[in-house]
C-alpha cells in the first residue's frame, strides 16, 4: 500500500515536511502527490475522528440489511443512489451476503426516530423487499482505532 | 557477620553493573518521563502467533520440550535459515533451542572459552559479552569500532587485536546500539582474517530482519569457509515483537551445538514449551508481519535521524535495528551529562553511548521502537533542549 497514504489515514496533521522526512523524498514531491490525490479524488478531505459514544444526546446508529431487486440495465446502483440521497444515511455499501443486499448505516436522534425512517422512507422505496434493522450499543474500534484504549506502555526498563 | 564479598566469586565482582539501568533508576523515580529507551519492539506479538500459544495452553501442552527444542520448531528455523539467508543446517544436530539469544550467546562463550582465552569484542555494542566473557575466565579485548568507518568492524582492526590466545570474535550486526550493518564485501574482508588465524565467530544476529534501504542482512555463515567457524545467534524477541517469551536459538557446526546442548540442558534443561509453539507460527506464517513492522521503523528512522541533524547534532545514518547514535560532543556535556540533563530538565530518557563501550562516549541512544505520536513529542522536548544548551 501507498505509504504516504498509510501515513495521512493514521494521522492528516503531520506536516508535509515531516511526511518527507518519513519518506525519503523531498517535501515539493509530498505536496504534489497530495495534490494528485486530490484532484484524483483519492483523498477527499480530512476531519476529526470523534468517539460520539462520549459526546451527550449525539443520537443513535443503526446498521439495517435491506434486501432489494436489482434493475436489469443499472443493478444495485440506481436504489443505492436513491438510499444514499437521504440526510439520515451515512454510509451505503453493497455486499455479498445471502440474506440481503445493500448494508446501510443511518443516525438518527433516537431509536424510535430511527424505526421511524426505515419504515417510511427505507421500506417504502421502490424495489426493496425487505429490511431488518440493527441497533449499535457500543464502538470498540473503529476507522482501525481502538477506543478507550489507554496509550500506556507497559514496557519493562530492563538492562 | 558473614563478609559478603569473600564469598562472591571474584569474577562477578569484577563485572560493572549495566550503565543503562542508572537512567533507568533516575526515570522511575520522575513524573512525565517520556522515554526513547527500551530495547524492544512497540508491537505486541502478532496475534495468529499469540493464539498458537494460547491454544496449546488449552490443549494442555504444559510439559518440558526435548533439550534442543521440539523437532518441528528446528525444522522450521532451518527452513526459515535457508530461505532468509541461504545457508543450509540440519535440525537433528547443528540447532539449539534456547532462552532469548542471550543464552544462546552465554552458552557460546561459556563452551569456547578456557581460562585466559582472549574474546574480540567490537564495540560499541550490546552490554553482554563482556560480563559472559569475564564469568567464563576468559579475557575481553575491545575494539572500538569508528563513525568513520560507518562503525564496521574493519579487518585491519579485526588483524591488529588478534594474539595466540584469540579464541572467539563476536560480530554483533545489525549493531545495537550504532544501527551499523555488515555488507557482503566487509564480512568477507573480516572472514579472510578469522580463517587466516583460525578464530572461532559467535555472530549475533537478532536483529537480522531488521535493516534498511532494500538491501537484506548477509550471515557470515554463508561467506565461503566460514559455516565450519561460526556460531549464529538469533531468535524471536526483535523480528517477531517477541520479547517476553524469552525463545531464541543457535546454529553451527554438530561438535559446539552438541557442547552447547550439554550445558543447556544441565543448566536450563529446555527452552519455554508455550513459546516454542507459538514461534512454529511465527516461522511459518509470520513474514508479512515482520514486512509490516520493517516498514513501520523504516518511516520512524528517516524521521528520527532527520530531526536530530536539524538540532544541528551529527547523526550516522542507521542501516539496521531500531536505534540511532547520534553525536553529542558539539553541545559540549558527556554522555552523561546530557542524558542525566535532558530527563532532569525535560524529563526525556535516553541512554548514554558510554554504556555500550567506553568508545561509546559522545553519542547518545535513541530508541524509535515508539509511536510516531511518542517519538514527535519527544523529539519536541530534546529539541528544546539542545537549543537552550546552545544559548
Amino acid at each position: 500500500m501507498d505509504r504516504l497514504l498509510q501515513l495521512l489515514s493514521e494521522n492528516s496533521e503531520f506536516t508535509n515536511s515531516q511526511l518527507a522526512a518519513m519518506l525519503g523524498i523531498t517535501e515539493e514531491e509530498v505536496v504534489n502527490q497530495i495534490e494528485k490525490y486530490r484532484s484524483d479524488g483519492i483523498i477527499l478531505g480530512n476531519r476529526a475522528l470523534i468517539n460520539w459514544d462520549k459526546v451527550p444526546n449525539s443520537g443513535i446508529t443503526a446498521i439495517i440489511e435491506l434486501k432489494v431487486t436489482p434493475k436489469p440495465d443499472t443493478g444495485f446502483d440506481e436504489i443505492a443512489q436513491k438510499v444514499m440521497m437521504f440526510d439520515e444515511v451515512e454510509s451505503v455499501y453493497l455486499m455479498a451476503a445471502d440474506a440481503y443486499d445493500l448494508l446501510v448505516m443511518v443516525k438518527g436522534e433516537s431509536m424510535h426516530d430511527v424505526a421511524m425512517f426505515v419504515s417510511k422512507r427505507l421500506s417504502t422505496l421502490e424495489s426493496v423487499i425487505s429490511t431488518a434493522t440493527h441497533f449499535l450499543l457500543q464502538r470498540y474500534k473503529d476507522g482501525g482505532v481502538a477506543f478507550d484504549k489507554e496509550d500506556v506502555d507497559r514496557r519493562s526498563l530492563i538492562l | 557477620m558473614i563478609d559478603y564479598s569473600q564469598i562472591l566469586n571474584k569474577n562477578i565482582t569484577e563485572v560493572k553493573p549495566s550503565g543503562i539501568r542508572k537512567f533507568f533508576d533516575i526515570a522511575a523515580e520522575m513524573k512525565n518521563v517520556i522515554s526513547l529507551s527500551v530495547g524492544e519492539p512497540d508491537f505486541s506479538t502478532p496475534w495468529h502467533v499469540r493464539e498458537e500459544g494460547i491454544k496449546s495452553l488449552q490443549d494442555g501442552k504444559t510439559w518440558y520440550s526435548p533439550n534442543r527444542g521440539f523437532t518441528e520448531l528446528r525444522t522450521e528455523i532451518c527452513k526459515y535459515f535457508k530461505r532468509k539467508f541461504n545457508v543450509n543446517y540440519d535440525q537433528a544436530s547443528e540447532v539449539l533451542v534456547t532462552v532469548g539469544g542471550s543464552e544462546a550467546i552465554d552458552l557460546c562463550i561459556r563452551t569456547i572459552i578456557s581460562s585466559g582465552d582472549e574474546v574480540l569484542i567490537p564495540q560499541p555494542s550490546f552490554v553482554c559479552y563482556e560480563p559472559m566473557t569475564i564469568m567464563a575466565n576468559g579475557k575481553p579485548v575491545i575494539i572500538e569500532t569508528k563513525i568513520e568507518n560507518s562503525f564496521r568492524l574493519t579487518a585491519e582492526e579485526l588483524e591488529s587485536h588478534i594474539t595466540d590466545k584469540t579464541k572467539l570474535l563476536i560480530l554483533p550486526f545489525p549493531n545495537n546500539p550504532t544501527g551499523a550493518v555488515m555488507r557482503k564485501e566487509h564480512l568477507e574482508e573480516i572472514a579472510e582474517i578469522v580463517k587466516k588465524h583460525n578464530i572461532i565467530v559467535l555472530s549475533d544476529e537478532i536483529y537480522s530482519e531488521l535493516t534498511y534501504g532494500g538491501e537484506q542482512h548477509i550471515s557470515i555463515a554463508s561467506i565461503d569457509g566460514m559455516r565450519e567457524r561460526t556460531i549464529v545467534v538469533n531468535g524471536f524477541s526483535k523480528s517477531y515483537a517477541m520479547t517476553g517469551w524469552r525463545l531464541g536459538y543457535a546454529l553451527g557446526p554438530k561438535p559446539l551445538i552438541d557442547a552447547m546442548t550439554k550445558l543447556h540442558q544441565f543448566a536450563i534443561m529446555s527452552a519455554p514449551t508455550t513459546a516454542q509453539y507459538a514461534a512454529i507460527e511465527a516461522l511459518k506464517n509470520g513474514d508479512s508481519d515482520i514486512d509490516k513492522m520493517r516498514e513501520q521503523y523504516d518511516i520512524r528512522r528517516r524521521f528520527i535521524v532527520d530531526n536530530f541533524r536539524s538540532m544541528g547534532l551529527d547523526c550516522f545514518e542507521p542501516e539496521g535495528a531500531f536505534y540511532i547514535f547520534p553525536c553529542i560532543k558539539s553541545t559540549g556535556l558527556t554522555s552523561d551529562e546530557f542524558c542525566t540533563q535532558l530527563i532532569k530538565t525535560h524529563q526525556v530518557a535516553v541512554v548514554p553511548g558510554s554504556a555500550f563501550g567506553d568508545c561509546g562516549e559522545g553519542f547518545i541512544r535513541v530508541s524509535y521502537s515508539y509511536s510516531l505520536k511518542h517519538i514527535t513529542e519527544a523529539l519536541r522536548r530534546i529539541k528544546l533542549f539542545v537549543d537552550e544548551l546552545k544559548k
